[in-house]
């Protein structure tokens, strides 16, 4: 048990404190950014929870999102269902779905595991889009609830944190450890009688389990839901991005790239929207070619240099 | 029934011709492009704007998309993709590398078609009905198959009889051992993908002639590609020929007797029975 695993814990719970009093800072505008925030570091940091130590793309988190935000809307809308039972169903789904991806796709080669990812929102959207045409009636759902945006925050700060400790405790656990094998070679923590696929299901499954929460949680905001809406691919593609930005070596990196991407972006969307897309596309280039471990990895670097001088 | 099966066919050899693109630059540039749909998008506008604005016909288009997008996609390998073929130790750091590199490329190859046209790319080229074994279909999509046909078998010659095309399936085969027997692995590499981008930007060209497509449409056909690369076997133009005839059908078949909303998710159960049962594909070795 390492001294620094205690203390970025310490530090951990010192951040998630000073942000628990954002809402009481802020309203209106600077508060919506800050449920943005949220969402996208508990989406952020449930994808580095995969695909820090196995290295592979996962697109998917829009597919849980989605999930987890119909959920509720069908719940709530069509069945009169309560929010809390419904959020935990969507629990469930999203963990069983990620479950049923993870054993068709990550036995095999990381390839296949993001091409089945890539479309697979848009899949589920078609699926969706068909069964409510022609077997529900309705496209629209209503999801109405007293919460109010800080509300919202909270609950958020709250998955963010339970998605870093269950990262912190897998990753001092047996499966944290094997993992770890795997991301250094996959044919050697297979020869040491690691069940690789196994283990990368079981990681997997947490992803769509949190992603799927996420999701749930978000769905009192937008108070109509419909499948278009709640299964933009560009969900999928926002998570990826911030995750490697910040570094997707650590569990506290999606942080780091969260707020400074989300910035850049709503100014870019809001004054020149034609070439937002532009910007997903540098981003993308600027991760692989300037910054392939993050702003964590250039700051480590960084300061493994002053030790090395000092 | 006849019905179906006419016109899957039919469209399927457009897919064949756009997965072979997709496999010369999986299967010897060894480079996954997820910008694959973005180029073939490319080509598509190049048919529509320039029928729409100076009546040049899309039969034309192509052979005038041929230079054009090798060039493009060949400085796209040689200054884009090449450092990180340089950089990368293992073929996973590649993967992940050129995943992530296509991808941002993608987005800016979108971004730059709806700069130049936003909507979709709607005009009617030869859209009469003509009938075919008792089954009307239109001469547009009559005529694009043929021509991916002659060009599909065009490429098939060339890779199987001539001295090039040999280099080409053998850095296909392997990558050290090509370079010990002298072949110029980066030169074949780059060639490759720049033919397996031209490749799939007439492929792109003759589609529009009988789909409208827009600007957010090309990750449907990079998914397409690359589940009938998957399900014909990396590396093999046979395998890929039968696997678009699959999907096409397949495709068809959902479409008119189910609905034609639930195209993608037919395309999806094919790719995991195939993963379940064949994850090889259809004609692969046995080597994952």
């Amino acid at each position: 048990m390492k001294r620094s695993n205690w203390q970025e814990l310490i530090w951990a719970a010192v951040i998630t404190i000073l942000a628990a009093f954002w809402p009481m800072l802020a309203n209106g505008y600077w508060l919506g950014i800050g449920v943005d925030v949220m969402m996208y570091v508990a989406l952020a940091t449930s994808w580095v929870l995969f695909s820090g130590p196995t290295h592979y793309i996962s697109l998917a988190s829009a597919a849980f999102f989605g999930v987890g935000g119909f959920i509720v809307g069908t719940g709530m809308s069509d069945y009169g269902t309560s929010f809390w039972s419904m959020l935990a169903l969507s629990a469930v789904v999203g963990a069983i779905l990620a479950a049923l991806i993870g054993l068709a796709t990550l036995r095999l080669s990381g390839v296949y595991f993001v091409i089945f990812t890539l479309g697979l929102a848009e899949m589920i959207r078609n699926l969706v889009s068909w069964v409510q045409n022609n077997f529900l009636g309705s496209r629209g759902l209503y999801v109405l609830t007293d919460f109010s945006d800080e509300h919202l925050f909270w609950m958020l700060l709250v998955t963010s944190c339970s998605i870093y400790l269950v990262g912190w405790i897998i990753s001092r656990s047996r499966l944290g450890f094997a993992m770890r094998i795997i991301g250094g070679n996959e044919t050697v923590a297979r020869h040491v009688g690691i069940n690789t696929s196994m283990a990368k299901v079981i990681l997997f499954t947490t992803t769509g389990l949190f992603g799927a929460i996420v999701g749930a949680i978000i769905a009192p905001r937008w108070s109509y839901i419909e499948p278009n809406q709640v299964f933009s691919p560009q969900l999928s593609f926002f998570v990826v991005i911030m995750a490697l930005l910040g570094g997707s070596g650590r569990l506290w990196g999606p942080v780091v790239g969260v707020i400074p991407f989300l910035l850049i972006w709503n100014w870019v969307d809001a004054n020149f929207p034609n070439q937002s897309i532009l910007v997903l596309g540098l981003a993308f280039l600027l991760i692989v070619y300037a910054l392939p471990n993050g702003f964590v990895g250039r700051i480590e670097d960084l300061h493994n240099k002053m030790k090395r001088h000092s | 029934m006849i019905d179906i099966l006419i016109s899957g066919l039919l469209l399927s050899g457009t897919y064949a011709l756009v997965a072979m693109g997709l496999n010369l630059q999986y299967g010897v540039a060894r480079i996954m492009n997820l910008a694959n749909g973005e180029v073939l998008v490319l080509g598509a506008l190049a048919a529509f704007w320039l029928y729409t604005t100076s009546q040049v016909s899309p039969l034309l288009t192509v052979i005038l998309v041929i230079p054009v997008s090798f060039t493009g996609n060949w400085i796209i390998y040689r200054f884009l993709l090449t450092p990180l073929v340089k950089r990368s130790k293992t073929q996973g750091a590649l993967e992940v590398d050129s995943i992530l590199a296509t991808f941002g490329l993608s987005f800016i190859i979108i971004g730059i078609i709806v700069s130049i046209e936003g909507g979709f790319f709607a005009y009617k080229y030869l859209s009469e009905p003509i009938r075919i074994l008792g089954s009307t279909t239109s001469l547009n999509r009559l005529l694009a198959f043929l021509v991916a046909a002659l060009i599909g078998v065009a490429l098939y010659l060339w890779l199987n009889f001539s001295r090039p095309g040999v280099a080409v399936r053998a850095v296909a085969v392997s990558t050290e051992a090509s370079g010990l027997v002298g072949i110029n692995v980066p030169r074949v590499s780059a060639i490759a993908f720049a033919l397996g981008g031209t490749i799939t930007a007439v492929g792109g060209a003759l589609i529009s002639t009988f789909i409208t497509l827009d600007a957010s449409m090309g990750v449907v056909f990079t998914l397409k590609a690359l589940i009938i690369v998957i399900m014909g076997g990396v590396g093999e133009i046979r395998g890929s020929i039968i696997a678009a005839g699959i999907l096409g059908v397949v495709e068809t078949g959902v479409a008119t007797l189910v609905d034609p909303g639930l195209t993608l998710a037919s395309a999806y159960l094919i790719f995991v029975l195939i993963l379940l049962f064949r994850p090889q594909g259809l004609f692969g070795k046995h080597t994952t």
